[in-house]
């Protein structure tokens, strides 16, 4: 039973009808022994009456040393609920895959207990377990007791966002890289730049272990990292005839949906076209036990991606469209690439603007010759628009001057 | 070799901050910029960087938010005041 007064909320109690889980049922069980959140529904209650916020964001909160990993959230309207007066966000990075022993999530939820609101979100989009609510005075007390428990905070700010990446090869056969290895690796590598906003603006990495992409790292990331093979889909024409015994339409789901146009099926057995396969994975997810990625595998980095905050949503593009993921040799091209490209965005990036959007004004062509990686046609996003081609005058004039030197 | 130390980089980083309290928001970049453009060759961006994490160790300045991150002295929590 609460010792305070609870909230009454009319307009919240809406969301607790119809068959769903609701969170305000979660909430207004939390709020009888939280006054945080009991102000935070009274809050969210004003809310919904007046249809405007009554949050304020930013500042300089933070713990000791570290630019990220808390996110300042104020309330407008504390003097009605001062319980949630101060209501800072704590992103936690997540285990690689978001594997976590029952252990290791009551030892997160006794923390957050002692020191929050004891609401979490799991996860957040960028993939940290994300702890919801807490006062300034208690952030230093709750990352001592994460750091001595090996928890580390995650990334917020202009800096590396925790890194997050699919289960890969602790779950799923498809995966062509282990992800969680590149994942892990790579975060513990940047942890400067991931406590450390040293960026123009944020930079989110993810690893997908094939073109399934089940992290969409595609679309939610500045730089993507996709499980790919080089050589032939595999293919086990016994299984091929089990599907087909069993009464799959092969040439139906399988063959016409193919998006190159790639395969055939003579009714006994399948064949496949693999220098225009592009990877699109549908005829894999249909018959698993008949097709496999190949076995010369790694990644394809694209970059680029990102959601629609100052500028529109992008969708990632090739910049390497081979690379072997190597663990042998601790991802080192991988990391000489991204050396190169954060020299050049520190040079050219200006405040606020992603990857993407600094190539997009910088140039395709520039950024490549800026970070010493030759075009490719898998660079060409789409065919050109402009029947227009101009050639630039002072490489012939360069040629001339050689020509005469000779 | 580096002619500045990794304090004296930190050191003038920080005078870079207070000077200009109130008037610029620097990032972490900007600082880096800054001290290369006065003192050339003789450091680098691992020194700077090296510098910028016993500035903020130090907790002599402060990472703030507002819309980007960027280096502040220790003051009132931005939004909490406003």
């Amino acid at each position: 039973m609460a010792d305070h007064k609870l909230r009454e909320t009319p307009l919240l109690d809406e969301l607790k009808k119809g068959p769903w889980p609701s969170f305000v049922s979660d909430m207004k069980k939390m709020a009888e022994r939280k006054p945080m959140v009991n102000d935070l529904l009274g809050q969210l209650e004003l809310s919904y009456k007046e249809k405007k916020g009554h949050w304020k964001h930013g500042g300089l909160v933070g713990v000791m040393g570290y630019g990220g990993g808390i996110i300042g959230r104020y309330s407008d309207a504390a003097k009605e609920f001062p319980a949630c007066a101060h209501f800072h966000t704590v992103r936690v990075n997540q285990p690689s895959g978001w594997f976590y022993t029952s252990a290791a999530l009551r030892e997160l939820c006794d923390i957050w207990d002692r020191h929050g609101s004891g609401m979490t979100n799991m996860h957040g989009s960028t993939g940290d377990c994300v702890f919801l609510g807490t006062t300034t005075d208690e952030l230093e007390p709750i990352f001592a007791e994460l750091t001595e428990k090996d928890w580390d905070l995650g990334g917020s700010g202009s800096d590396v966002r925790t890194p997050s990446c699919c289960n890969g090869m602790a779950r799923c056969e498809y995966a062509c890289y282990d992800t969680m290895d590149a994942c892990y690796n790579i975060t513990m590598e940047y942890q400067d730049e991931l406590h450390r906003p040293a960026f123009p603006y944020k930079w989110k990495f993810k690893f997908s272990g094939c073109p399934n992409d089940c992290v969409a790292s595609i679309a939610r990331s500045d730089l993507s990292v996709i499980g790919t093979w080089r050589d032939e889909i595999r293919i086990d024409q016994a299984a091929v005839k089990e599907y087909a015994d069993s009464g799959m339409e092969i040439r139906a789901n399988v063959i016409r949906k193919c998006p190159t146009s790639c395969m055939s099926y003579d009714g006994k057995e399948i064949t496949i076209d693999n220098k225009n396969c592009n990877r699109c994975m549908h005829c894999i997810n249909v018959m698993p036990k008949a097709l496999r990625p190949g076995t010369d595998t790694g990644a394809t980095i694209l970059i680029g991606g990102k959601a629609p905050i100052i500028e529109g949503a992008l969708l990632a593009t090739v910049l390497v469209p081979f690379i072997k993921m190597n663990k042998d040799d601790d991802y080192q091209e991988f990391k000489d690439l991204m050396e190169r490209i954060w020299d050049f965005w520190d040079e050219h990036g200006v405040n606020r603007e992603r990857i993407g959007e600094c190539i997009e004004r910088v140039g395709l062509g520039n950024f490549l010759e800026a970070i010493e990686v030759d075009p490719l046609p898998e660079h060409v996003h789409h065919p050109r628009t402009n029947p227009y081609i101009f050639y630039e005058e002072y490489f012939e004039e360069v040629d001339d001057a050689e020509a005469q030197k000779a | 070799m580096s002619e500045l130390t990794t304090d004296q980089i930190a050191d003038e980083m920080f005078n870079l901050v207070k000077e200009y309290a109130g008037k610029k928001r620097f990032k972490a970049s900007d600082l880096t910029k800054e001290i290369i453009a006065k003192h050339g060759d003789s450091v680098n961006k691992k020194d700077c960087k090296a510098a910028l994490r016993v500035l903020m160790d130090s907790g002599r300045c402060v990472y703030g938010y507002a819309g980007g991150s960027f280096i502040s002295l220790p003051g009132e929590e931005g939004a909490a005041k406003q």
